[in-house]
């Protein structure tokens, strides 16, 4: 299945706006971009991020799925943000990218070094059974090491339970 | 691979020559004595007046050194050193009996007096006598020769003497902490491998904070460090080199290795390597750089921990749907689970003298920090707090070290870590002064030789 792009743009900016309380901080912790979202340039398509780029992954296409706690089981809303993961890099077929496999503050440190590999691996596995060839994606896992959010408190647990998928450069 | 750091070189001092002479002990009889293994013992009124300095070269020590005696035996808990402006008068020598009638009015149990001289090649001599003070016997004595840089040494190594021959353990004073300094906001967390005495003393950065870095082990060969370290964002158990701060990857795994400790004799590191969302337990031969698996289940096996004599490993699995503790033996059979209690239990560390299991616990949403006995009976729990992990053991067996994390509010403030330690009784507990925050401690296995 190929998306041609304002159709994929158009889906991904009603799924950004419904997620974006988790993009306040948007850094993935390992590139250093700043990947702030929720501004305007998202409804003005034509001057929006260059395709292909981080920006455009992190803003149209959407970087990151959540998961519950100690689990690394991806849900349905998490396989379908997948899927468009796969589109996009079939999109740009030249682009190889990296699943950073990441874990809240609430566990010990190597167990969740441990539990963001499972989950970098969960999200890579479904995103190679897309047919996305397996040299293109590397999986790291950051555990506890590199939080999105700040605090202690459900919400920023909920957002640092998560893989996210990095252009690798 | 190497990676050269660069770091300042640290044991070259350390490692000068200290020559150690026992002084004339008399027989003692009726002497004190304190048993560590009760819990809130009264702490032993000892003092520790200013060592006599035999020159004006060697007065710049005399206060010095007699402090991180008096400083070093008061954090154990176990000993309360008098106010220095209650004495009465101040020794006149070790090559005299003391004046017991001067200590005696200020309930000294015991008596620490101290004589520095500078030798004519500058080394510094420190000589001591400990003196049960209402028996007025002397309890023991020793002399020590080094260089002037490595006082510090010679003032723990007197603090461990007299802990050794009070309490009958052995001291943990001449040892050092190997951890990770974190600043920064949560989310960018520089995180850099540092080193200090145990007291907090000679403090060193060793790696940059460019790479981040986690869970150091020492070596009990102790020029060494295995930790993990993010090198181009691979996360690979490496070697430290103290000396040289040279590093060197562990191993040729396809993926990320993490959760390293040192075998009790040196010769090997053992890890976990996590493939396919799957963590094995790997031991690498040092010498021969042959690999071993040792555990092979779909679950998250980590955090590996020799027994003193080498025999058994005690390692965390999730196997049976949580993290639990489990023990095997040094070739990977007989894996058996030993922790069977409520909650998660995580970071299995054997004590040294074989006899416990210390552990951190998750349970009913606040983590602690517990012992068990290696077969799982007599679990207790030592502290606990919005997060408490990671704890490491004093090379006697007595004392843990661990990190403590409060919760952090939205701007992440609050939340910086710091190092605590405490005794096996649940008594004692402080905390250990480091530049920024710090995390993930590990003593030293002893004294360097």
């Amino acid at each position: 299945m190929r998306f041609n792009l304002p159709v994929l743009v158009a889906a991904a900016f009603v799924l950004a706006a419904c997620s974006s309380t988790g993009d306040n901080s948007g850094d993935t912790g390992s590139t250093g971009q700043s990947t702030s979202s929720g501004n305007a340039q998202v409804a003005t398509a034509p001057a929006g991020p260059k395709p292909g780029s981080q920006m455009d992954l992190t803003i149209n296409v959407g970087d990151r799925v959540l998961f519950a706690f100690d689990s690394s089981a991806l849900s349905a809303g998490s396989r379908t943000t997948i899927e468009r993961w796969a589109a996009w890099l079939k999109t740009y077929p030249a682009n190889s990218v990296i699943v950073e496999g990441h874990a809240d503050e609430r566990g010990t440190r190597e167990y969740n070094l441990a539990l963001g590999e499972r989950r970098a691996d969960a999200a890579r596995d479904y995103l190679v059974s897309l047919g996305i060839n397996t040299n293109r994606v590397k999986v790291v896992s950051f555990g506890k090491e590199r939080p999105a959010i700040a605090g202690s408190n459900e919400n920023a647990w909920a957002q640092n339970r998560r893989a996210a998928l990095v252009l690798a450069k | 691979m190497n990676f050269e750091l660069k770091p300042p070189r640290l044991f070259s001092a350390v490692l000068a020559a200290l020559a150690i002479t026992v002084l004339i002990v008399a027989p003692a009889r009726a002497e004190i004595t304190v048993d560590i293994t009760q819990g809130n013992v009264e702490p032993l009124p000892i003092a520790v007046p200013d060592f006599v300095a035999n020159g004006e070269a060697a007065r710049r020590f005399s206060a010095d050194i007699a402090g991180v005696v008096a400083a070093d035996l008061e954090r154990s808990g176990l000993f309360k050193p008098i106010d220095k402006r209650a004495f009465i008068a101040q020794p006149d020598g070790l090559a005299v009996t003391p004046r017991f009638n001067n200590w005696k009015p200020l309930n000294a149990q015991a008596l620490v007096v101290g004589e520095i001289n500078i030798e004519p090649n500058g080394a510094l001599r420190a000589s001591f006598r400990l003196w049960d003070v209402f028996s007025e016997n002397q309890m023991t004595g020793l002399s020590l020769t080094t260089t002037q840089a490595n006082w510090r040494r010679v003032a723990h190594i007197i603090a461990d003497t007299i802990y050794e021959r009070v309490t009958g353990e052995v001291g943990y004073f001449d040892t050092r902490i190997v951890y990770t300094a974190e600043s920064g906001p949560p989310e960018k967390r520089v995180k850099r491998l540092s080193i200090m005495d145990q007291d907090g003393a000679n403090h060193r950065f060793l790696t940059d904070g460019q790479t981040l870095v986690l869970t150091p082990r020492f070596s009990p060969a102790q020029q060494e460090i295995t930790y993990l370290a993010y090198f181009n964002n691979q996360p690979r158990v490496y070697l430290f080199n103290i000396d040289t701060g040279e590093q060197e990857l562990l191993g040729d795994f396809p993926g990320m290795t993490f959760a390293p400790r040192f075998s009790p004799d040196g010769n090997s590191v053992v890890m976990s390597f996590a493939e396919n969302g799957n963590s094995d337990i790997y031991v690498m031969d040092l010498r021969t750089r042959r690999v071993r698996q040792l555990t092979n289940s779909p679950s998250i096996d980590t955090g590996p921990s020799y027994s003193p004599d080498g025999r058994q490993i005690v390692f965390e699995s999730d196997r049976g749907g949580s993290q639990q503790l489990y023990v095997m033996s040094g070739d990977g059979g007989g894996q058996k689970r030993i922790s069977f209690g409520e909650g998660r239990y995580a970071t299995p560390v054997w004590s040294p003298r074989g006899d416990l299991i210390a552990f951190t616990k998750i349970f009913r949403g606040q983590f602690h920090i517990g012992i068990m006995r290696p077969d799982g009976s007599g679990e207790r729990l030592l502290t606990r707090g919005f997060l408490v992990e990671g704890p490491t053991w004093a090379p006697n067996g007595r004392v843990l070290m661990y990190f403590r994390q409060e919760r952090s509010d939205e701007r992440g403030r609050g939340g910086t870590p710091r190092l605590f330690s405490i005794d096996l009784t649940g008594f004692n507990e402080r905390e250990i002064g480091t530049p920024v925050g710090g995390s993930d401690p590990a003593w030293s296995p002893g004294p360097l030789k």
